[in-house]
């Protein structure tokens, strides 16, 4: 080796060799993954040192979405490793999960030899074609000596812009050969040009709108989590200067602080009555990092009708996708919030007092208690187990997974964040499952968190087997189980639309989830009385080992406040008003096309 | 169908659902990469946008560079949305909407041709009328024997659909056609 190549790091390797080698220079310290036949060379050099820790799970999907909660609750990109034909096909799930939450998410996958490409090889599958749709790009490698360079570019594409999934599948020949090492360069390729900086101009009269501003509401996202600690900070000295009211949406939770006084709580399909009739009746709206996603907008031509609209996001096809703006400035959340509040500090003085009337019309809204249930004394209610199992965790360390449905809404009303990178649930997608692998990521980022899946009973024996994994690495997350024997928001939907005839949404054989616990070597908690509960999670919180908390909640309790599809934002079914013939009929013929 | 053609009823594109969809040329650099074109196309077909046309090779060799060029339909909104999609693929370079410079540029669309080989069979009258159309389309008889012939033509497109119709009850047997190819006028470059 001469001198030039020691001081650039280039340096002649293996393929598998330079996989390690990649990922150490990419900061990478923990990797998930499944071994097979097509990735055994890089499982060898795994072997042989101690830099990257690898967790072995156990189904490739469960790979992927421990990935993203170690992602999503670090910043860091995720990485993920896994064999060919069905560990590739394993992740897709996880990578469109990553795509639509825009996730930074590395995923290699082993490939049979370049030799056996095409010729319908044992455990082939055409992993760069299936996963072209759900990555923000994908590389095969059919030379090692591009394979140093396609990896770090990976990591380059995967955490910068709009973060994403990418994937980089090695064929098993590539990872033998040896060929030459090229450290990380800074120079991107000249066709991947995120843009970061806000236009001032656009930003200028975005201030202006602001401060000319009446009834003016901030609606912010999952990018601000996205844009790192820094974007959260700003966000907050925004809210502070403006006095004005700020909601979010479920990616977006915990950038501001739940117990802040300008918060009206989540908006959206099932957020708080002030939020959705603070967006339906204001005149401008800060739009900063989110997309007016479906379940956010309602029926999209009864969409806030009399508002000026900002929107920030770094990614241009964002802007004007399904709602026209006003005032498009397309950046880096953080560094446009950064310029925001330099020129609202140095022009724009804020009138609060403009706003008085506007924050009278919300507290009378924020009366209206839309989060409101019927307390009982004899079953446990499931929006009293989330506000006691808040209560009981708020002062701790700790970070909250979801898997998807009522519980997952439940836990994103009656929750508490107060810190970004605290939230890791599945919006975009709605992967059942997400939860308990997510919690498993996040815990090994943070081996002393407290880390709580709240889980739902159906959903959580999607990838009930990551228990095992979860034992195997002494990671003690708590499955917080709200068990009502149905999938609950399926139940729900019947309810609305078909004529309340639950087909195949009741599990009739529900496994014993103490024994299960148990069995996989964690420990089992059961509790059914409203009374015993803060014991019951007190003990989970103590036991340092993974729990399984199967909490039996009211069977056939249903997640209000809601805005029916195809309805708007004025047009919710509040807790109090859902009578059965309400909820029956709370969807008209259009509403039931819809998703 | 394009779901992108029927949007939303929002109030905010009461003025723009007016707007009829209409014929665009998009002129897309890339890096000519593997699987460069099926990103390109998956876009299209995974967000329902439609495709008349696809032209595309490389033109800068040194760089590596391929122009594809896509004739698409849609509402000026909806243009707009397939010009950010296609500009998130990481090998593209840039996008052009051919047909919207064209019109700042005060013409009335970009220079548009295609060419395409279209081959007639027969004798007598048919074949002696099918050479003298030929001729006067500026086609030219690229292979020939006593019962049929080969002709290239080159032009506009609606000059190819008029050819290829007209020869249709004068024996025509199969037509290949490249797509439109598309520059805009004046010194400039895309």
């Amino acid at each position: 080796m001469n001198k030039a190549n020691v001081e650039t790091g280039r340096r002649e390797m293996t393929g598998a060799e330079m996989v390690v080698q990649a990922l150490i220079d990419n900061g990478v310290e923990h990797i998930f993954g499944y071994p097979g036949g097509a990735v055994l060379p890089i499982y060898d050099e795994l072997f042989q040192q101690e830099q990257v820790q690898h967790i072995l799970v156990r189904h490739e999907q469960g790979a992927g979405h421990a990935a993203e909660g170690y992602a999503r609750s670090t910043g860091k990109a995720g990485v993920m490793l896994v064999t060919s034909g069905p560990g590739a096909t394993n992740a897709v799930t996880p990578l469109q999960d990553a795509l639509m939450d825009s996730i930074p998410l590395v995923c290699i996958t082993g490939q049979v030899p370049t030799s056996l490409i095409g010729s319908d090889a044992f455990q082939e599958c055409d992993t760069v074609g299936i996963t072209r749709p759900c990555t923000k790009h994908n590389w095969l490698v059919k030379d090692v000596n591009e394979l140093a360079g396609i990896l770090h570019e990976a990591f380059q594409v995967a955490t910068t812009g709009r973060p994403g999934p990418v994937v980089v599948d090695i064929p098993k020949d590539v990872q033998f050969s040896k060929g030459m090492y090229t450290p990380p360069q800074t120079a991107p390729r000249s066709s991947y040009r995120p843009k970061l900086q806000g236009d001032l101009e656009q930003i200028r009269a975005a201030v202006e709108l602001m401060a000319s501003a009446k009834r003016p509401v901030i609606y912010s996202g999952g990018g601000v989590i996205n844009s790192g600690p820094e974007a959260s900070h700003l966000l907050r000295e925004l809210v502070e200067l403006t006095g004005f009211p700020i909601t979010s949406t479920l990616m977006g939770l915990g950038a501001y602080p739940a117990s802040g006084p300008r918060w009206l709580g989540m908006l959206g399909m099932h957020g708080t009555y002030e939020a959705n009739m603070v967006m339906h009746d204001c005149d401008v709206m800060v739009c900063i990092g989110a997309r007016f996603d479906d379940r956010i907008t309602g029926r999209l031509n009864a969409f806030s009708p009399n508002s000026k609209k900002i929107h920030i996001d770094i990614d241009p096809s964002s802007i004007n996708k399904n709602v026209r703006t006003d005032v498009p400035i397309i950046g880096d959340v953080g560094r446009v919030l950064e310029d925001m509040v330099r020129l609202w500090r140095a022009g724009a003085k804020a009138d609060k007092a403009a706003l008085r009337p506007w924050w009278e019309q919300i507290e009378r809204w924020r009366a209206r208690d839309s989060l409101a249930y019927k307390p009982n004394d004899d079953v446990i209610m499931p929006q009293y187990a989330i506000q006691r199992l808040y209560e009981l965790t708020k002062d701790r360390d700790t970070y909250i997974t979801t898997e998807v449905g009522q519980h997952q809404m439940w836990a994103a009303q009656h929750y508490g964040f107060e810190k970004p990178n605290r939230w890791m649930t599945s919006g975009g997608l709605g992967t059942m499952g997400y939860g308990l692998p997510a919690a498993l990521g996040v815990q090994i980022a943070h081996p002393d968190a407290l880390v709580i899946d709240i889980a739902g009973d159906a959903s959580v024996q999607m990838t009930i087997q990551e228990m095992s994994c979860a034992v195997q690495y002494e990671a003690p997350i708590k499955i917080f189980i709200l068990n009502n024997q149905y999938m609950g928001m399926v139940r729900q939907w019947q309810q609305l639309l078909h004529g309340n005839r639950l087909s195949h949404s009741y599990t009739e054989a529900m496994p014993d989830f103490v024994k299960l616990a148990e069995a996989y070597g964690g420990h089992g908690i059961r509790c059914e009385k409203p009374g015993e509960l803060d014991d019951a999670i007190r003990e989970m919180i103590d036991v340092r080992k993974p729990v399984i908390f199967d909490c039996r909640v009211a069977n056939l309790a249903n997640c209000f406040p809601m805005i029916p599809s195809g309805k708007a934002h004025n047009e919710m079914l509040l807790p109090d008003e859902a009578t059965d013939e309400a909820v029956a009929n709370a969807i008209d013929a259009k509403g039931r096309m819809l998703v | 169908m394009n779901a992108q053609l029927q949007p939303t009823g929002s109030a905010y594109f009461i003025e723009r659902e007016t707007a009829k969809p209409e014929a665009h040329t998009l002129s897309v650099l890339v890096d000519n990469e593997p699987g460069v074109l099926a990103r390109v196309i998956g876009l299209f077909s995974g967000r329902g946008y439609n495709i008349d046309s696809l032209t595309v090779s490389e033109t800068e060799h040194e760089k590596h560079l391929s122009r594809i060029t896509i004739v698409t339909r849609g509402t000026p909104q909806v243009m707009e949305q397939i010009k950010h999609q296609l500009e998130r693929i990481v090998p593209v370079h840039r996008v052009v909407d051919m047909t919207v410079v064209a019109r700042e540029r005060g013409h009335d669309r970009p220079l548009e041709r295609e060419l395409a080989l279209v081959k007639v069979a027969g004798t007598g009258d048919h074949r002696v009328e099918a050479l003298r159309l030929a001729d006067a389309f500026r086609a030219s008889v690229i292979d020939a024997n006593t019962e049929h012939f080969i002709f290239e033509i080159t032009g506009r497109v609606s000059k190819i659909e008029q050819f290829i119709a007209i020869m249709k009850p004068l024996g025509l047997i199969e037509v290949c056609r490249t797509g439109v190819a598309a520059l805009n006028r004046g010194p400039e470059g895309m």
